[in-house]
């Protein structure tokens, strides 16, 4: 699917022959075995929240694959991923509640979002790119929450707190049939409805599988070794000619345009777009652990990361709720384990596996191999 | 010739030389920016009382930023570990000093300067002394394991950010806690005409004592100097025969503190707390300390000084910029000094 | 008997094996002068003497006890002074500042003090001064001079004249040739005339391995081991 030939050779090889080309083999095919999962999701699984479980593992995918690539594959620590993913969805979301719902303003919205992003992004890259790289985090955090408050100040267009809600283009309305029987109702495959809900879930996945095996493409070619050679050391990246500044910049842009594009996908999916769902701080943090867990630096990882992690946040919090109940009485310990609070439990996670696992789930599978 | 020279005034870049050239020229440099600041705003206010009102509220907000500051940006000077769980430290006094405060409300209402001093005493003691210990925590068991290792030290800090905010939504619950204000520091006092709220200048002055505090142990002690030679050289430090690791635990329990206590006097001021706190100021005092240059006390203190001046004059001159003042502020000095004001040399 | 003895001495930086068991001993007293060509690992051999790069283990020993592996400030304390090929001054602080530090009690010995300012006259002058404000040359003298404020058994020194106008070259000599009446000096140095006039023993490092040690007499006397060494003629 991405790199057939080296997939085809992974299944030629016998698997015993080199364990780091297996084990990142066996990576990659559990990749292609997720995706295969979420394209196939509205027809193994009929209820509501498992594809809208399904649609922010694929939309989170692209998120932090595009985040790896900061700060992964290049070695920028930027806090900004969540105001370019904004860019993206306020793009759409005022494009649609302005005009209605149809595909040009969805298009023109979403376009306007991106190019907001990358905007942003080259002015961000240009000034501040040139300082030491913990100055960017900082400087990125402050441009972020700065985002935050204006979303809440610009509330005429944005909605403030409370978000937007609109319409999406005729296709995707769940009321849609994409293919009627002879009663005039909506035709199903396996007991799942052809309806518009369908219809915006494949766009959707299909949308997020492409932008990811691009992000995938990218790490592989001559500008992924420069991004990788700069990670290592830039001021040798530099001495052999290539210009620092103007390849973070690049890849800071390349990023920006893939959250935004991301978020003008999501947008048109929730029908809803508000600071909760797209700009949050948790959602920057949730991006952070997911990059963390899965490995920075694969690409490949992201999936992995963004799986254990969604599941998760809408499974952990039915667990915490259940602990919660079982333990009332004894002091303290329904507070903590209240579902509120499972962020207290990812935060305890996140450092653990930063501790043990510096490499991530993807990154100690690989290196495990390279020990060999 | 004259015209190209007048017009080169007239471009931006030129202009922001000659104001460099000018301020760069001065004895103190730097350090009359504020004093700058104050003055254009005088002439743009041009109503004495509120510029003197808006001048001593700016003046106790910087230098309260300034104690919250300071530890970040000396343990990031000292060992170029940036600590992104500093906030919290600035929450927890806040939360511990409200607690405190809320206690022994009998004595803060209570006729007697002596009873309202021991609570608002035994307030900052209690911010001060759980900062000691979480401090001293923080370092052994958080940050030491990733000294050298600048992606895992932002992750591993924010990551003890989230848990640290969480756990105080755990003991103080997600509603805004009311801080009350020990008697002697309600109200106002009159300063010729204009009336001043009494807790800022309190605040002023307690910001004041610890500069100066602060200001005699590193120039006049042989701890305070150590810390600052090993800001800018830690392994000649080490050669002499000092073990920086013991200096950087001292330093990052001592910023702790000053954290601590800055939220904590930061809590009485605006009388009203939430968990959103930490976040809130974390911007702030990032920003402070790229505006001053990492690692440098004097700057972190002109840094917070134009941050809580600039803050309180547009606040009043136009209060739509106000959000983005400090990006404005922290951009335009970083196009002009990429190291900060007052640059730690090395 | 020897101060220092190196061992088999093996150190990497990161991925890269610098040195290969080196192996010398400096005789106590006198200057020990460390050559070789740019990049051999001279600076390496003197940083991991002073327990600034790990090294393998039991590969130092200082005075007969084993110093591999302990921490920098505990070598430093046993009578070992650094003196950096960058000096490493800390600009923002006066000279006195600088040297104070450098006391183990904060006080200075008067005597010892009047010592060092006839050793350098010039930090008298700019006592009060930030050490950022002095010349290149009041530098190297301050970073030397921190070295013998207070009595030491072993001075490792990293080319103290890179970059020195000659009048102060020769003030170094001087200062050095008396240092060395009552300490013993390890040298690194690259100006072969200036080491020559100084040193007693020598060792060579080519390569991150030792290729030469003796006396610097023989040293001298053999052009053809000079050329094969160093390069010059």
């Amino acid at each position: 699917m991405f790199n057939q030939k080296k997939l085809s050779l992974a299944w030629g090889n016998p698997p015993s022959r080199d364990r780091n080309q297996n084990l990142a083999y066996t990576l990659r095919i559990t990749v292609g075995l997720v995706w295969a999962i979420l394209l196939l999701a509205p027809f193994l699984f009929h209820d509501v929240r498992a594809l809208e479980v399904a649609a922010r593992i694929c939309i989170f995918i692209v998120l932090v694959a595009s985040y790896d690539l900061l700060i992964g594959i290049t070695g920028i620590v930027s806090f900004a991923h969540t105001l370019f993913f904004a860019c993206g969805a306020y793009g759409a979301a005022i494009g649609l509640k302005l005009y209605g719902g149809s595909w040009s303003a969805y298009s023109l919205g979403s376009l306007a979002g991106m190019l907001l992003a990358v905007t942003i992004a080259a002015v961000i890259g240009l000034l501040s790119l040139r300082v030491k790289a913990i100055f960017f985090a900082m400087i990125t955090l402050a441009v972020a929450s700065l985002a935050l408050v204006m979303v809440s100040q610009f509330s005429a267009y944005t909605g403030g707190e409370d978000g937007l809600t609109y319409k999406t283009p005729a296709l995707f309305k769940t009321a849609t049939k994409l293919l009627e029987n002879e009663n005039g109702s909506t035709v199903k495959v396996f007991g799942t409805k052809l309806n518009g809900k369908l219809a915006a879930y494949y766009f959707l996945s299909f949308s997020c599988l492409l932008i990811f095996a691009l992000t995938v493409r990218l790490v592989a070619t001559p500008l992924g070794s420069v991004l990788k050679a700069i990670r290592e050391n830039d001021t040798r990246a530099e001495a052999i000619g290539y210009r620092v500044v103007r390849y973070r910049s690049l890849i800071f842009c390349l990023s920006a345009a893939s959250a935004a594009v991301a978020g003008s996908i999501y947008a048109v999916w929730l029908k809803y777009t508000g600071p909760e769902t797209v700009l949050s701080f948790t959602i920057m943090i949730d991006i952070l652990l997911m990059v963390v867990i899965g490995g920075m630096g694969t690409i490949w990882g992201s999936v992995p990361g963004v799986l254990l992690l969604v599941l998760a946040q809408y499974y952990l919090r039915d667990l915490m709720e259940i602990a919660a109940e079982k333990t009332t009485g004894i002091p303290l310990l329904p507070e903590l384990l209240s579902p509120e609070r499972w962020l207290l439990w990812l935060g305890i996670g996140f450092i653990l596996v930063v501790y043990f696992f510096p490499k991530g789930l993807a990154g100690a599978m690989l290196a495990s191999g390279e020990k060999r | 010739m004259t015209e190209r020279s007048s017009k080169r005034v007239f471009s931006p870049h030129q202009a922001f030389k000659y104001a460099y050239h000018t301020i760069g020229r001065l004895p103190g440099g730097v350090f009359w920016l504020p004093v700058a600041l104050g003055g254009i705003s005088f002439l743009l206010i041009s109503q004495p009382a509120t510029w003197l009102t808006l001048t001593i509220a700016g003046l106790a907000m910087g230098l309260m930023i300034f104690l919250m500051a300071s530890g970040l940006s000396l343990v990031f000077g000292l060992m170029d570990v940036l600590n992104f769980g500093h906030s919290a430290f600035i929450s927890f006094g806040a939360f511990i000093a409200a607690s405190i405060l809320s206690w022994h409300a009998g004595w803060l209402q209570a006729d007697s300067v002596l009873l309202n001093g021991a609570a608002l005493f035994l307030a900052l003691l209690g911010a001060v002394s759980f900062a000691c210990i979480a401090g001293w925590f923080f370092e052994t068991v958080i940050i030491k394991p990733v000294y050298k290792d600048h992606l895992r030290q932002i992750l591993i800090t924010m990551g003890a950010l989230i848990v640290c905010e969480q756990l105080i939504l755990v003991v103080w619950g997600g509603i805004p806690l009311t801080v009350p204000r020990p008697a002697f520091l309600q109200g106002s006092v009159l300063l010729g005409q204009v009336p001043i709220e009494v807790y800022r200048l309190f605040a002023l002055l307690m910001g004041l004592v610890i500069y100066a505090g602060l200001y005699w142990l590193f120039n006049a002690t042989r701890a305070g100097l150590l810390v600052r030679a090993g800001v800018e050289n830690r392994e000649m430090v080490e050669a002499l025969g000092y073990r920086i690791d013991r200096l950087f635990l001292a330093v990052f329990i001592g910023g702790s503190a000053l954290a601590a206590l800055g939220g904590a006097i930061w809590a009485g001021y605006e009388t009203m707390i939430s968990p959103a706190l930490g976040t809130e100021m974390m911007t702030l005092v990032f920003i402070v300390v790229i505006i001053g240059g990492p690692g440098s006390i004097q700057g972190t203190l002109l840094g917070a000084l134009l941050v809580g001046l600039t803050g309180n004059y547009l606040g009043y001159l136009a209060p739509k910029m106000a959000l983005a003042t400090n990006m404005l502020l922290m951009l335009s000095v970083l196009l002009w000094r990429p190291n900060g004001l007052k640059p730690v040399a090395s | 008997m020897s101060i220092v003895q190196l061992q088999d001495m093996t150190t990497n930086i990161g991925p890269y094996r610098i040195l290969h068991n080196v192996s010398f001993e400096v005789p106590t007293g006198g200057v020990f002068v460390l050559l070789g060509r740019n990049g051999a690992g001279k600076t390496t051999t003197l940083r991991s003497i002073m327990g600034l790069w790990q090294t393998s283990p039991k590969s130092v020993f200082f005075k007969g006890k084993d110093i591999s592996g302990l921490h920098t400030s505990e070598i430093a304390r046993m009578g070992v002074a650094y003196v950096p090929e960058n000096m490493g001054i800390f600009g923002g602080l006066t000279v006195e500042e600088n040297l104070r530090l450098a006391t183990t009690k904060g006080k200075f010995d008067k005597s010892r003090l009047s010592w060092v300012y006839q050793l350098f006259p010039a930090l008298e002058k700019f006592w009060h001064t930030k050490a950022a404000a002095l010349s290149g040359g009041q530098k190297q003298m301050l970073s030397v001079a921190r070295a013998v404020i207070e009595p030491r058994e072993l001075i490792l020194i990293d080319e103290p004249t890179k970059g020195l106008a000659p009048a102060i070259i020769a003030n170094m000599h001087d200062a050095f040739a008396e240092i060395s009446q009552t300490t013993t000096l390890i040298l690194v140095e690259q100006n072969f005339a200036f080491a020559r006039s100084l040193g007693n023993q020598l060792a060579v490092i080519d390569d991150g391995c030792v290729a030469y040690t003796g006396s610097m007499n023989a040293f001298e006397s053999d052009a053809e081991l000079q050329a094969r060494l160093l390069g010059v003629a």
